[in-house]
């Protein structure tokens, strides 16, 4: 299992430079890939303009979009910006893609909510075509960048099983993680796709003696919408290294080809530190 | 801290004691409506788990509890005249008033204030209280007042049920299955002390009718029941306490505490009682909240890691409940099974207990079970096959063809990679009876050429012991798309070729229309398939599947999802059926082996075909002369709902097999040998379909 790290758009204060740097140090670290999130009624970097701007100070490591929500995209424009972040990087980008959860966004980016799990599906089914039409380029090398799929309901998973590569999970402990891998694995092949989707999954972490409570208030913030929730989220922040050894662990015993650790606190010493408890 | 438990069950006494014990400088009220004497209901039954839970927690009551126990380890099983033990299943009974007043003293003693026969009113009367413990239960007021933020699911359940005492001295958890001229009706009963047992007797809603319980007061209830299950009862008698006739309520609640107000046991969530784990379930919620607050000092923060904790387990003893009621709410379905059959299921009901389980438990009750299948599937009398495999390792007889063994497997290109795996059944990929029945470029036609490339296939797969199934089929709507490896359901962009539907709606939004199909068409496609299972014959197969399954044509005319048409094959489902059966009926005039027909057995969408009609497809099909189902699920719309639990096929198997009679092959996410010995012993399928994933 791979293991890459978060890049901190969602956290407040963090400068450019704080961001550039936060890649640098990734790139020259155990770290497989970068991931970034996506919201738009927050205070947080938008994700493709994000990965360019780590894209510009690496040459190595993945960039990985954990997910961007297509539904609140134009198609034509999402797949031309995956195609140039991913030609710009030399093919160094997963895109994943899913539908979010938070009606907010869809309210200040004035798309309708209902009917977007269709409306998503419709975007999939455009955007490799699009990619290997040539019409609207960059063309991508090969048949364009690794397409992953979010979701948790069923339709997510025929989904992906229909158009991704594989699956990227929303975060939770192993157990979560290994039963949606599970229904992954078989929507895959109830649909008859060959091979077995790519899984990747999710964690949060905070290391140090730096302010846990911070963290766990910036989860609490960040999942406010999901109600009492939020409350577990944070809970489930990884704050020992025993608590991340245990996670990856378990991550890896679940059959996860690809684990990001997202931060929690916008400090640079948490690259250090997560690298430290990885190797 | 100030706490006020409402309710004094189990949940509520145990709660109020652990917290008081935990800190004595606590204070901690319990209130509850009844007399500390007043009890309702019977014994109540924990396994050893909950027992080790209960010492660790608090050893002196656990101790009074050890001593007043029924301890035991069968579960006996009556059906049709006959008894089956299975043995190896401890639990431990103890009556629910004995354990009620152990749980009351130990309360008393450390001080807690317990207030009985106050009715609460309003949670304002709590309000010097700094934690609310609601363990009133599923109607109780804390549940219902907070029903906002809890957002609770309320599921009712079909039968009838009622609670009955009986001083019958039982030693094994028992289940009587009797059917009488009203129906069927089944007991619940499980032993708490020496000489009395609960005594539960649960029955479909239309037999409860039937038989006038409706109207019967609890002295007619007792009687019909006395004499429904005299043989068992041996001159017992049953007894009421407050025993009425109810329908079981599922309890879901997305949260189970809102500020400073938490619930625990029933007020949280209800299993149904046929797992019996509403007590120890309740039991070890108190324990977790009491754990939980002191580890932290923040109410809210103890509250949430109570919360994470306890619902996933409770969360997972809900569905194997779910599982278990469904079981008996149409065990009506199994009625027929041999005795050794029908306790295998019934053991196995709600899937947590599996084949290897119940061989750890009792190995002498599973190879029982494996001598008379392996008899049965062996044609020879019981018994004579002294050195049993297990289910999946003996024979079928599909049809006059003999199957090594009931494990199947469904060959994505090469027929002979898959036979290697020892599969008896190897079933062919699709294979298109006309060039634009196909769904990829890469889809093989069932030409001269690939008959020929056939015959070397069948001939190897058969050195290797499997037999081959070829399966035929029209894509329909859901042809002329690009190869598998580039995704499933996108349409080519060259080199795309016409296609044919019952309706002219378009698969997916990027798909091309397909044409209506004419009569013309119709006559045709009927042709089609004769003409192939022709060929078939010269190309030594051993079986057709006809595809009649996954939105391609001939489900897609199957289903009121993509089937509008207005002539004689649309409409009712006898018309929808009407081109599915002229095709069964011409292959089955030329084609004298084994057919098999898939079949979509659900649509995943509402308006579609549902698991009901599943049934009565099945039977057109077994009427015309199919040999054996295979229900899939889906696919027939390219956007609908599915559900990829673990083993998502097998209830349509199990359904399809026992209501119509026909054999099955389960489908759908099966990846162990375990799952499949379950799913062959319990009789939910003939075969089963290994995942190699």
């Amino acid at each position: 299992m791979k293991i890459g790290i978060g890049l901190p758009t969602t956290l407040a204060g963090v400068s450019g430079e704080l961001l550039t740097d936060w890649a640098k140090r990734a790139e020259s670290g155990p770290f497989s890939s970068l991931g970034v999130l996506d919201r738009i009624a927050y205070e947080n970097y938008e994700p493709f303009v994000a990965l360019a701007a780590a894209a510009a100070v690496t040459r190595r490591i993945r960039l990985a979009t954990m997910i961007v929500i297509a539904p609140l995209r134009n198609t034509a424009l999402l797949a031309k910006q995956a195609a140039s972040l991913d030609a710009l990087s030399a093919g160094r980008l997963t895109l994943g893609l899913a539908v979010g959860a938070r009606g907010e966004d869809y309210q200040v980016a004035d798309v309708e909510p209902r009917g977007r799990g269709r409306r998503f599906a419709e975007q999939l089914e455009a955007i490799r075509d699009i990619w290997e039409a040539g019409r609207i380029g960059p063309k991508p090398a090969g048949s364009g960048p690794q397409l992953l799929v979010g979701g948790s309901s069923g339709e997510a998973l025929a989904r992906m099983a229909r158009y991704g590569d594989g699956y990227m999970h929303g975060g939770g402990p192993p157990r979560a993680f290994a039963g949606a891998a599970t229904r992954a694995l078989a929507a895959w092949s109830d649909l008859g796709r060959p091979g077995r989707p790519v899984t990747w999954g999710m964690g949060y972490f905070a290391l140090g003696d730096g302010p846990a409570e911070a963290a766990a208030q910036y989860l609490r913030h960040y999942y406010a919408f999901t109600g009492p929730f939020a409350e577990k989220i944070a809970a489930g922040n990884l704050t020992s290294p025993g608590a991340i050894v245990d996670f990856i662990r378990g991550y890896e015993d679940a059959g996860c080809d690809e684990l990001i650790l997202f931060p929690t606190i916008p400090s640079i010493d948490q690259v250090e530190r997560l690298a430290g408890v990885i190797h | 801290m100030r706490y006020a438990v409402i309710g004094g069950g189990p949940a509520g006494l145990y709660f109020a004691l652990l917290a008081k014990k935990a800190r004595p400088g606590d204070e901690v009220l319990l209130v509850e409506r009844n007399p500390p004497d007043a009890t309702f209901g019977w014994g109540v039954v924990f396994s050893e788990e909950t027992l080790g839970a209960l010492r660790d927690a608090d050893y002196e009551t656990y101790t009074e509890i050890q001593n007043s126990f029924a301890r035991w380890n069968a579960i006996d099983i009556y059906y049709r005249d006959t008894r089956i033990r299975s043995r190896g299943h401890v639990f431990t009974g103890i009556s629910r008033k004995v354990l009620l007043n152990i749980l009351q003293r130990r309360c008393r003693e450390l001080g807690v204030r317990l207030a009985f026969e106050r009715e609460v009113h309003e949670l304002a009367e709590f309000e010097n209280a700094d934690l609310i413990i609601g363990a009133d239960g599923i109607n109780g007021l804390v549940r219902r007042t907070l029903a906002g933020s809890l957002k609770p699911a309320l599921t009712l359940h079909p039968t009838k049920y009622v609670w009955f005492g009986s001083d019958l001295p039982l030693d094994a958890f028992t289940f009587i299955f009797r059917r009488n001229y009203h129906g069927l009706f089944q007991v619940h009963a499980y032993p708490f002390d020496a000489r009395t047992c609960t005594f539960i007797v649960e029955c479909p809603e239309d037999a409860w009718r039937h038989a006038g319980l409706e109207s019967a007061s609890e002295a007619e209830s007792i009687r019909y029941c006395e004499a429904l299950f005299a043989p068992e009862l041996d001159g017992r008698r049953l007894m009421s306490n407050r025993s009425l006739w109810l329908n079981f309520q599922t309890l879901k609640q997305e949260a189970w505490h809102a500020g400073n107000v938490v619930v625990l046991g029933d007020a949280a969530h209800t299993a149904h009682f046929s797992i019996g784990s509403g007590t120890k379930l309740a039991m070890e919620d108190s324990i977790a909240l009491v754990d939980a607050l002191r580890r932290h000092r923040d109410l809210a923060a103890a509250l949430n890691d109570y919360e994470m904790e306890r619902q996933p387990i409770v969360e997972r003893f809900q569905e194997a409940a779910l599982e278990s009621a469904s079981y008996f709410e149409q065990v009506g379905r199994y009625d027929g099974f041999d005795p050794r059959q029908f306790a295998f299921n019934l053991l196995t009901r709600s899937r947590r207990i599996t084949y290897v389980n119940l061989t750890q438990r009792d190995p002498g009750f599973v190879r029982g079970v494996d001598t008379w299948f392996g008899a049965m599937a062996a044609g020879s009398p019981d018994g004579a096959m002294r050195l049993s495999p297990p289910p999946m390792f003996t024979p079928f007889r599909l049809g006059g063809l003999e199957l090594a063994n009931r494990v199947a497997s469904q060959a994505r290109r090469d027929l002979n990679a898959t036979a290697q795996t020892g599969t008896g059944l190897v079933i062919s990929q699709f294979v298109a009876v006309s060039l634009d029945g196909r769904v990829t470029p890469e889809t093989p036609l069932f030409d001269l050429l690939y008959q020929d490339h056939l015959r070397g296939e069948v001939e190897r797969a058969h050195q290797n012991g499997s037999r081959v199934a070829l399966q035929l089929a029209h894509a329909g709507r859901r042809g002329s798309m690009r190869p598998s490896s580039e995704g499933i359901d996108r349409p080519l962009r060259e080199g795309a070729w016409k296609l044919v539907a019952p309706s002219p709606i378009a698969y997916t939004p990027h798909s091309a229309l397909p044409r209506e199909a004419t009569a013309r068409d119709i006559a045709h496609l009927v042709k089609l398939f004769e003409t192939a299972a022709r060929a078939a014959a010269s190309c030594s197969v051993d079986a057709i599947e006809l595809n009649m399954g996954h939105g391609y044509l001939l489900a897609s005319f199957i289903s009121p999802l993509t089937n509008q048409r207005r002539d004689d094959y649309g409409g009712s489902l006898e018309n929808r059926m009407r081109l599915p059966l002229e095709v069964l009926d011409a292959v089955r005039a030329v084609w004298e082996r084994p057919l098999m027909i898939r079949i979509s057995a659900g649509d995943w969408m509402p308006g579609g075909v549902e698991l009901d009609d599943a049934v009565a497809i099945a039977a057109m099909l077994k009427t015309h002369g199919a040999d054996l189902v295979h229900p899939v699920m889906g696919q027939t719309v390219w956007e609908s709902r599915p559900d990829y639990r673990r083993l998502f096929g097998v209830p349509a198997s199990d359904r399809i097999r026992n209501e119509v009679g026909i054999p099955t092959l389960a489908d759908g996410s099966i990846a162990t040998a375990d799952d499949v010995n379950t799913i062959l012993a319990a009789g939910r399928a003939d075969l089963c379909l290994l995942d190699a994933g």
